[in-house]
């Protein structure tokens, strides 16, 4: 967490010109959950569910905490699976059914993804 | 032991792919739910979902290493890439969609270095998907600060008297630099000049591999 207080008024991801620490090196290759995440997003936003602004915003007011303490792609799920609540897409008890669903089905992504 | 990650074969009796294999976390359990409603709504199908991941998995910045062997090699497509990149390379089939994409030249005088301080926009259809260090903290934060230490620490020195040029992308507007011709790359074809064009050296934080690697 920066403690830079240089920038005062810009909000947390405008971090252009803050402090910071060296550039990470690690690389992970993407896992099939991320890159379906990905699809989702180029696919809902593509049919015109909501746009790019939308799955920005999302991921804007979610705050620094969730930049710290989340992965990329569990930040862009929750931020497109907001955006397709309010476009009214699923309701949220329909989600909610339907995790529940899902984590029956096994203890890993495998299991847990095969319906 | 709930299961034994060696002999545990899905459904279809294969095994599952390795990154298949882990505890289920709550983002993935949503990402799940999230498609299988959006596939019962009629919103898609799991065939347009593949079809999209596939796409994702065949841009690779071998796309932009052949856009800058060309810009390289045949000044007219140079000349309309400096006027209009979205178009110059949706002609060679690697659509950027409704964004708008800027080819920025390096020259002795001149380095051009790419960022998004304010997220990870990346020119995807030349590159494939941006790497880690792309989105984090330290990159978006210092690039714009002090590119010079940054380009440090990805090898890259360069001479006072070059100018570094950084440029912050949005989201609709997406930078791809065209660096320097190697020297001692006279009469190479663009095929072999492509092989020369690294990831970074198109993102601006490294340099074209010297024609004495090839």
């Amino acid at each position: 967490m920066t403690e830079d207080n240089t920038f005062d008024g810009r909000r947390w991801h405008d971090m252009g010109g803050t402090a910071a620490g060296p550039i990470p090196t690690d690389q992970h290759d993407f896992s099939l959950w991320e890159k379906r995440v990905d699809a989702l997003m180029i696919i809902a936003s593509s049919k015109g569910h909501f746009t790019v602004d939308g799955l920005r915003r999302v991921l804007e007011d979610m705050g620094e905490d969730a930049f710290e303490t989340m992965t990329y792609y569990e930040r862009w799920i929750a931020s497109v699976n907001q955006n397709l609540i309010e476009a009214g897409v699923y309701t949220t008890a329909e989600l909610a059914q339907r995790m529940t669903e899902v984590a029956a089905r096994g203890a890993t992504y495998g299991e847990a993804a095969s319906a | 032991m709930p299961h034994d990650h060696h002999d545990h074969l899905s459904p279809s009796g294969h095994p599952y792919r390795p990154d298949d294999d882990h505890p289920l976390t709550y983002w993935q359990q949503m990402e799940i739910a999230v498609r299988e409603l959006l596939i019962e709504k009629g919103v898609t199908t799991a065939a347009d979902i593949n079809t999209q991941i596939d796409a994702m998995d065949a841009r690779n910045p071998s796309h932009g290493a052949a856009v800058v062997a060309r810009a390289w090699t045949d000044p007219a497509f140079r000349c309309a890439l400096r006027k209009d990149a979205s178009a110059a390379t949706r002609e060679m089939g690697f659509d950027i969609g409704p964004m708008r994409l800027i080819a920025l030249e390096n020259t002795t005088d001149q380095h051009n270095i790419v960022v998004c301080t304010l997220c990870s926009c990346y020119p995807r259809n030349l590159l494939g998907l941006p790497p880690d260090w792309y989105k984090s903290r330290a990159y978006r934060s210092r690039t714009v600060k002090e590119p010079r230490k940054v380009l440090a620490e990805f090898g890259v020195t360069l001479p006072e008297s070059t100018t570094v040029r950084v440029h912050d992308s949005t989201a609709d507007m997406r930078y791809v630099v065209i660096p320097a011709r190697p020297e001692g790359t006279e009469g190479w074809s663009a095929d072999d000049l492509a092989k020369l064009v690294t990831r970074d050296s198109m993102i601006g934080t490294g340099l074209p591999k010297s024609p004495d690697a090839k």
